[in-house]
């Protein structure tokens, strides 16, 4: 099979070989009238190649996109999306028939004479001023909701949660009863205590290390992020959320989760995408997916970042309740 | 000057040579070498992503150690993504595309006999070639080369513990960096004082070609931001090597905590993005530069707003060193910091917006010769609308939270700066391939090169963005880990198949240059009817460019289709030509642009 295959490669080299000097005996070295022509010809040909591509991803590739935002915070993220995206959109399918028209339109010939166009500043003034005024109001809408989300101060409610990342796996870390992580630094770091948690600091005892997150729906989460090793980033693309870990420091995120884990899985959008995997994983035998909420790393980070993640499970309050009930806190594994 | 010709030998003229000419053909052959090298890890990788449980005996022949049974290791797939960027972005668009024409052009377009100092030239050449050794020595250490990402933030590329390309691989990459910031300062300072000192009479800053503008501006912006590249390097090295924390702190690795304390990888993220984003101008510029050029010429028209794009130009490129930290919306600096981003990244908005309009309406009732360097300068235009616009959604912090390192990145600045600026090197090698070689590229090669390129870059990065959009995070080895994920292995496989096509299809153009530069038709004085002055040099090149007196210049370089009475479409042609030299004096009482 390998023989053939590079027979194949050796006749496909040959043979380029042989048309490139035939061709290069052909000597045509400056586009005459014929050539643009046809080379006007083929850009129209080019332009609906290109819009048959557009389009073609635009509609069938919907599918496979991220749900609606499972976070609060997040449904403005997607409206100043979606503006965003049919703004540039309708800017793009323009701009883009324009130039290659104006290539089949004005290709030369012996006959027409250019127009001698060298100003305008009406002209200049239109099309600085446009984007400027549409620019205004996307700045001030990102404005608005990235101070939106950024600021954690005015949420004394909110259920404090630290995320821990190291080389390779996550871990978390809830504040238990008294809301307050206990201090963490590397060099704490001594046998099961492998987020380096400070035990002498009485904000440490109730904390609660788990492997996985459940968060409950309609609460406030604000996250903490430490890393251990190398920068690590923190990227919940249901919630929209995303943060470094960087060691050394703390960063933080906060969102609030819209839907349960169960609601989301009956949300049209997921039934959709879930049935297009579940196909392809039958065709080649594999156990079907179910939906879940997940943290990537979306950092650089190492031989195996591209297997870095953890689940995310969002619950009812009280299920919530229970669940962290049974979590045993730091004190108790940690003596 | 030109009278005072000593005599040349071998070693002279081809290999320590201070003739500008010779120094931008052998910055574009040695760029173009580093660009093979770059694409072709491109398509591994790509293979990689599109098959990742499939045996390839091409891993086996190229990947050496690296690989197990023609499977590709992870480790040396983040190596190949590493030096791809790494030479892609400073190798092949920096060294390659402005060190060729700014060497080129420069000296022939002012009218000067050569560079300022042509010492200094050949020495800004030698040390990138040392650079370019260095950096392909670094791929056969036996730990792997770099692959940090070409962004090599810290704590991951000070630490060999943490990968294993971060031990003498990333020793020789940031070395390698070093010496090719110095060659890149050399240049630029070069390019700078000829621009400003050595122009020809009547060659006032507001008569230059756009092209001297683009390259004068870029040389600027690299003067301005390569130091202190330069300096986040030393840092790192000094991080690395000699125990300082400038980078690092409180980590535990390997089963210890390390010595470090109250660095902060953030602050190499500001000093790395503080050259990182300007370097994205300084790839982009000149390619743009060479654009404006080509579209006026071939469509026998002059450029639409020449001081509106003057501007612009200024604009981006004061804009560009304040907008760095729309890299870092989420590294967890001040949010505070991030909103002063997004304000003014979105500005640059405007200036990006004004090129593209002025290269459309330049098109708008010309002649259009659509020759090879033509429909690549259209399909820059293209391409870098296509990029700009996603850059209004990365720039907006609120959105970037999202599809921050997801392909949408990699599909956006694919296309905006690399795709663009390949574009702009490939128009600029085909309109001044007679002007370096003596001869005519081959026009059929060079249309089927276009056309196929195009198609594939589009195939391959506009169904990238949608990947992006589905969450889809770069720099991972494969994806089968995650469920979610599997119903974009299709589409990864039909972008895989266009890049493959499209690197292979790049082996037309590498056969057209080297055959035509033995084969080609013999060029003409000035082929594409230009007006600038470097169609009035020989064709065979001669020490100090001009036989006599350097030309005089009476007129800005874009008078084409002038008219006797400029109001008048269906007048005769000012001196019965479609175009007018810039050496042509000006009629008494001729209108200037």
């Amino acid at each position: 099979m390998l023989a053939l295959f590079y027979i194949f490669i050796g006749i496909a080299i040959g043979v380029s070989f042989w048309q490139i000097t035939r061709i290069m005996n052909l000597r045509g070295v400056i586009a005459t009238d014929e050539d643009n022509a046809k080379q006007g010809k083929y850009s129209l040909v080019f332009m609906a190649f290109l819009y048959a591509m557009m389009i073609y991803c635009l509609i069938f590739m919907n599918v496979l996109m991220l749900p609606e935002s499972a976070s609060i915070e997040g449904e403005h993220d997607d409206n100043l999306f979606n503006i965003t995206f049919w703004l540039i959109g309708i800017v793009q399918f323009t701009m883009q028939f324009i130039i290659f028209y104006f290539t089949f339109k004005y290709k030369g010939n012996k006959d027409r004479k250019a127009k001698f166009y060298a100003d305008s500043h009406k002209l200049e003034l239109i099309w600085t001023i446009t984007p400027a005024i549409v620019l205004a109001f996307l700045i001030g809408y990102g404005l608005w909701q990235w101070n939106d989300v950024m600021d954690l101060s005015e949420d004394k409610d909110a259920i404090v949660i630290e995320v821990y990342s190291q080389q390779f796996r996550w871990d978390a870390r809830y504040a238990g009863e008294d809301n307050t992580l206990g201090f963490g630094n590397v060099n704490y770091i001594k046998g099961i205590n492998t987020l380096g948690v400070d035990m002498s600091d009485q904000n440490s005892q109730d904390d609660k290390q788990v492997t996985e997150l459940y968060l409950p729906k309609g609460r406030k989460i604000h996250f903490k992020f430490r890393s251990q090793d190398v920068l690590h980033s923190a990227y919940m693309p249901h919630f929209r959320a995303q943060m470094n870990c960087v060691p050394g420091m703390v960063t933080e995120f906060g969102f609030t989760p819209k839907y349960t884990t169960e609601e989301m899985r009956l949300n049209p959008e997921v039934i959709d995408k879930t049935n297009g995997i579940n196909k392809i994983r039958q065709a080649k035998g594999e156990e079907p997916y179910e939906f879940d909420y997940l943290l990537l790393c979306n950092k650089i980070c190492g031989a195996s970042h591209y297997n870095m993640q953890m689940k995310i499970t969002v619950v009812e309050q009280d299920e919530y309740d229970k669940w962290i009930a049974k979590q045993p806190t730091l004190a108790s594994v940690i003596k | 000057m030109s009278d005072h010709h000593h005599k040349e030998t071998f070693v002279t003229k081809y290999i320590f040579s201070q003739d500008h000419k010779m120094i931008s053909k052998q910055f574009l052959v040695t760029g173009m070498f580093m660009g093979i090298i770059g694409v072709f890890m491109s398509m591994l990788f790509r293979m990689q992503i599109a098959w990742p449980e499939k045996s390839f005996s091409i891993f086996e022949a190229f990947l050496g150690p690296h690989q197990t049974d023609g499977i590709m290791n992870p480790d040396i797939y983040l190596a190949l993504v590493t030096i791809h960027g790494t030479i892609m972005v400073f190798f092949v668009l920096t060294a390659g595309l402005s060190g060729t024409f700014s060497n080129l052009l420069i000296p022939l377009q002012i009218g000067a006999r050569d560079m300022a100092s042509g010492f200094l030239n050949m020495i800004s050449y030698w040390l990138f070639f040392v650079s370019s050794v260095i950096m392909v020595i670094s791929l056969f250490v036996e730990a792997g080369p770099a692959s940090a990402g070409w962004t090599i933030y810290p704590p991951l590329s000070a630490l060999p513990q943490a990968i294993p390309g971060s031990g003498a691989g990333m020793t020789l990459w940031l070395v390698s960096m070093a010496i090719f910031i110095a060659s890149s300062l050399i240049g630029s300072l070069n390019y700078i004082v000829t621009v400003l000192n050595l122009r020809t009479k009547g060659m006032k800053m507001t008569r230059l070609p756009l092209t001297m503008w683009a390259f004068f501006v870029t040389a600027i912006i690299g003067v301005v931001s390569f130091p202190v590249l330069l300096s986040a390097a030393l840092l790192l090295i000094f991080d690395r090597s000699f125990g300082t924390s400038f980078y690092l702190s409180d980590i535990f690795i390997s089963g210890e905590v390390l010595h470090y304390q109250g660095g902060s990888p953030v602050l190499f993220e500001h000093l790395f993005w503080f050259l990182g984003h300007p370097e994205v101008y300084i790839v982009l510029l000149p390619a743009l530069g060479i654009t404006s050029e080509i579209i006026s010429t071939h469509s026998r028209k002059p450029i639409f707003g020449y001081r509106a794009m003057i501007g612009s130009i200024l604009a981006i490129a004061f804009l560009s060193t304040i907008v760095w930290g729309h890299h870092m919306f989420i590294s967890g600096m001040n949010p505070f910091l991030g909103s002063v981003f997004t304000f003014t990244t979105l500005l640059i908005a405007i200036p990006s917006a004004v090129k593209a309009f002025n290269y459309i309406t330049t098109l708008w009732k010309g002649n259009l010769q659509l020759n090879p360097a033509m429909l690549f300068s259209i399909g820059l235009v293209s391409t870098f609308v296509t990029g700009g616009l996603t850059g209004l959604v990365l720039g907006d912090s609120a959105l970037d939270i999202n599809i921050h390192d997801t392909y949408f990145v990699v599909a956006h600045f694919h296309l905006v700066m690399g795709v663009s600026a390949i574009f702009g090197m490939y128009a600029g090698v085909y309109h001044w391939f007679p002007k370096m070689y003596g001869r005519m590229m081959n026009k059929t090669l060079g249309y089927w090169h276009f056309w196929i390129t195009i198609v594939c870059a589009y195939g391959v990065f506009w169904p990238m963005h949608f990947i992006g959009l589905a969450g889809l995070p770069r720099r991972y080895y494969t994806n089968t880990n995650f469920p979610m994920f599997d119903d974009l292995l299709q589409i990864n496989v039909v972008i895989t198949i266009f890049a493959l096509i499209g690197g292979i299809a790049q082996i037309i153009f590498i056969a057209n240059f080297f055959i035509s530069i033995y084969r080609g038709q013999k060029a003409t004085q000035n082929p594409w009817n230009s007006n600038t002055l470097e169609w009035t040099t020989p064709v065979e090149h001669i020490h100090g460019n001009w036989p006599g007196k350097i030309p005089e210049v009476h007129r800005w370089p874009y008078d084409y289709s002038k008219r006797v009475d400029p109001n008048d479409d269906d007048s005769d042609y000012l001196h019965g030509k479609d175009f007018v030299l810039q050496t042509t004096p000006l009629l008494k009482d001729e209108e200037v642009s």
